[in-house]
């Protein structure tokens, strides 16, 4: 399960994942749950139907199967293979139950949604062998997740008993066993730091199994406080010309803006310096993702998913 | 080697000259950051808008982090500070964002928050909304107490109020319709749900009203209303095969509830559609204006895209495009290309292993303080040798030389620590080269992303070429106070366009 705060890049991120579990002769399944197509427009592919389909092979051969879930087609394949209602379905659909019961009824969406998930993870093949080795799904965000997750609670106060309730208990199972990791990305910024942590908190007093967090985005450090002192200080001249010796041009009237740059690059050095102690708090191990300039691309995912198998993923 | 790096050192210099300041025609080339056709993009001019009597609410919509509370708050306390009698909903505040109003935490009712320098009358209240709070309200609004606490104790209840996804969003347009009736305000300023997707904010409450006051719910209700009249028999059948179903799908007490619950809310169904249409009708008036909030990055532009379009099908006024967290550089001339060549010129030269011999070949200042490097480089290992390596020394780049021939008698040349064993006047001009190139590489990844972020931006103002925009320049760190809040409200109003 990957969450995060929104514009922390999490379908990046489980993207990537998916990748990197999908080592030499393994499968990975990468479902998302939130109708937004986040993973077509990653893979540039188009729109994801309610269908598993290749999208990519990873580095080494591994397979990357997606899946768009929609919690009312699941609902209608779920009514179909345990009551085979056929054309009642669309009965159903037409007075707005199936609106009702996947969109206002509570937590019986989150149910189908991750229940879709739990299924794949258990499929076997005819040979006995998992149909996927790992399942990574694009959760909703972290202020969410929780709520999401803990689905016996969800219901456990509607649907008492009955197929729902049944299904609730068998999902909770999945997921509050070791097989399932939920993973939290981050920036080094001061609110999603603090999402993170709370959200944290949250999976853990709900007794779900926090995986790692994901720091991404990662910039280089190039220059300190210290450094960007020392040339805003003294030596503006000597940069000056030291420029001008590079080849560059007109350095002297580059210096000031240079040094701004320079500066904000360093007043944020400090900031990820203190949110990283805060995250260091939180006493949960971590990798760590570099910013990509160029944006999540294509290339860019392959990139990430090289970074985390050469963090451990996968192997 | 030696040509390789010389070569470099000229190959980005293709200007007129080093010396002196005849180098202005390389660097003057500047502000072109490659936006020409986008001169005609218009500018979003908030100040007129906050100004504007006849402006009573602005809604500020966008993906998930992207800055739209931020947005609403600065715009709050803008306003404010010009006079406006404002309120800012906001929906889901990072408490820290509660504190830079000098509120602990933000609640269901609107605070006032103190510090706001209005000339003429201007306040900022503030709050958060509860959406469980909010619902309770109606509820208690609505129905006789008895009935109320039927309502407010049922299990069925309880989850929707709680739980639904949608209720969120209804919610927040049920306070947007109370704030606004209350008069209190001449200006709202409210910010939107975390939504799955762009439509939930404008779907959620239609939804909701739909299902409260629609066909499932008067089925679901059919038993005890009409019981048995001979009309009704058909629908009764086929309702109680459809609740037979739903039992037991998600059990029968559960139905039970729902039962219980909609025959509570009965009379309130009515009220729950007419004001949600009262607040959508509110939503197209003039006085209205909605800000789609985004930042450069594709996704969150695509987002925006999508609202934009939406918008305008549901004919909902749209102001702008707030463009949170754009990247400027001071030294948009310089391209990332050269940039990086020379602080390649600059490392390279300290690494590379070439004996002093080869130094001094005359030519530019570049050629000679990369032979200075080199000697230093070289002799690194024998210290006392280094202050007689050098080569002569060319005009103009004396105190180059000389620091690099200090340098040189450390050992430990390319790290900070070098420097305090120096006068600290004048470091190791390895620090400084290190420095320097340090300042062109960041500069370089700068470059590299203001061309992205100018790139993800044209591809928006092609699909909407009229939709009017104003430029948030990024800010290194996070909002903490008011002061904070101000100078957002002031980048927010700078005018920035792409084409600036």
């Amino acid at each position: 399960m990957v969450s995060g705060k929104g514009g922390t890049g999490k379908t990046t991120v489980a993207a990537a994942l998916a990748l990197a579990l999908a080592t030499e002769g393994k499968r990975t399944l990468l479902v998302e749950v939130e109708g937004r197509q986040g993973i077509a427009q990653l893979f540039e592919t188009e729109a994801l139907p309610y269908e598993e389909r290749k999208i990519a092979v990873a580095p080494g051969g591994g397979e990357v199967y997606a899946l768009a879930i929609d919690a009312e087609r699941a609902l209608l394949d779920y009514l179909q293979m345990f009551y085979k209602l056929g054309g009642a379905g669309r009965a159903l659909k037409k007075l707005g139950a199936i609106d009702f019961a996947t969109t206002i009824a509570p937590g019986v969406r989150d149910v189908l949604l991750t229940g879709k998930a739990c299924e794949a993870v258990r499929r076997r093949e005819r040979n006995g062998r998992p149909t996927y080795d790992h399942v990574v799904m694009d959760a909703p965000p972290t202020g969410r997740i929780t709520r999401f997750l803990n689905v016996n609670d969800e219901v456990a106060g509607l649907a008492r008993i009955g197929p729902i309730h049944n299904q609730a208990q068998a999902v909770m199972r999945v997921l509050k066993s070791p097989e399932t990791a939920v993973h939290l990305v981050t920036l080094l910024e001061e609110m999603p730091v603090q999402e993170t942590a709370d959200g944290i908190a949250e999976l853990r007093a709900a007794e779900l199994p926090v995986g790692r967090v994901v720091v991404n985005m990662v910039r280089p450090h190039v220059l300190d406080e210290a450094a960007v002192r020392a040339a805003s200080g003294d030596h503006r001249e000597a940069v000056a010309r030291t420029l001008v010796s590079a080849g560059v041009a007109g350095g002297a009237r580059l210096v000031e803006p240079l040094l701004d740059q320079a500066a904000e690059h360093a007043r944020r050095v400090e900031l990820e310096r203190a949110q990283r102690a805060v995250l260091e708090g939180v006493g949960v191990p971590s990798y760590e993702l570099p910013y990509l300039g160029d944006g999540a691309d294509i290339a860019g995912l392959y990139r990430l998913a090289k970074e985390l198998r050469r963090q451990g993923v996968g192997a | 080697m030696t040509e390789q790096t010389a070569g470099a050192g000229h190959g980005p210099d293709d200007g007129p000259g080093n010396g002196g300041g005849s180098g202005d025609g390389a660097g003057g080339g500047g502000g072109a950051s490659g936006g020409e056709g986008l001169d005609s993009v218009p500018a979003l001019e908030l100040d007129p808008i906050l100004d504007d009597p006849g402006t009573r609410i602005i809604v500020c919509c966008g993906a998930g982090g992207v800055g739209k509370t931020t947005t609403a708050a600065a715009l709050g306390v803008r306003a404010a500070e010009r006079g406006r009698r404002v309120v800012v909903l906001t929906i889901d505040p990072a408490r820290r964002l509660a504190q830079s109003m000098g509120i602990d935490s933000l609640d269901n009712t609107p605070r006032k928050v103190e510090g706001i320098k209005g000339s003429d009358g201007g306040e900022l209240h503030a709050m958060m909304l509860d959406m469980k709070r909010t619902f309770d309200e109606i509820v208690e609004a609505h129905a006789d107490p008895e009935r109320a606490r039927a309502i407010l104790e049922n299990p069925f209840y309880q989850s929707l109020s709680a739980g639904f996804a949608g209720t969120q969003e209804y919610m927040a347009m049920e306070k947007l319709g109370q704030l606004r009736a209350r008069d209190e305000w001449d200006l709202i300023v409210v910010d939107t749900p975390p939504s799955r997707s762009a439509l939930d904010f404008l779907d959620a409450p239609k939804r909701l009203g739909s299902f409260l006051d629609g066909k499932f719910i008067k089925l679901l209700m059919a038993p005890a209303k009409v019981g048995g009249r001979a009309g009704m028999k058909f629908l009764n059948v086929g309702m109680s095969m459809m609740t037979g179903t739903l039992g037991k799908l998600l059990g029968g007490q559960f139905l039970g509830d729902v039962q219980t619950f909609v025959a509570a809310m009965d009379t309130m169904f009515g009220g729950f559609r007419t004001r949600a249409d009262a607040t959508y009708r509110l939503l197209q008036a003039p006085g209205t204006a909605f800000l789609v909030v985004a930042t450069p990055e594709r996704d969150a532009l695509r987002e925006a895209a999508y609202f934009v379009e939406r918008l305008a099908a549901e004919r909902m006024p749209l102001a702008g495009l707030v463009l949170n967290r754009v990247h400027v550089s001071g030294a948009a001339g310089l391209s990332a290309e050269r940039a990086r060549a020379a602080a390649e010129n600059l490392e390279e030269g300290r690494i590379v292993d070439q004996g002093p011999g080869n130094a001094g070949l005359r030519g530019s200042p570049a050629t000679s303080t990369e032979s200075q490097a080199l000697a230093t480089a070289a002799t690194s290992s024998v210290p006392e040798a280094a202050p007689t390596a050098g080569p002569p020394i060319p005009a103009g780049t004396e105190a180059d030389a000389r620091s690099a021939a200090d340098g040189g008698t450390d050992p430990g040349t390319d790290v900070n620590a070098s420097a305090p064993t120096d006068a600290s006047a004048d470091p190791a001009t390895g620090d400084v080269r290190q420095l320097t190139a340090g300042l062109l590489r960041l500069h370089a990844e700068r470059m590299r992303v203001l061309a992205r972020e100018q790139r993800t931006r044209d591809r928006f103002t092609a699909l909407h070429p009229e939709v009017a925009v104003t430029e948030v320049t990024a800010l290194p760190g996070d909002v903490h106070d008011l002061a904070g809040l101000r100078d957002i409200g002031d980048r927010l109003t700078a005018g920035r366009t792409p084409s600036a």
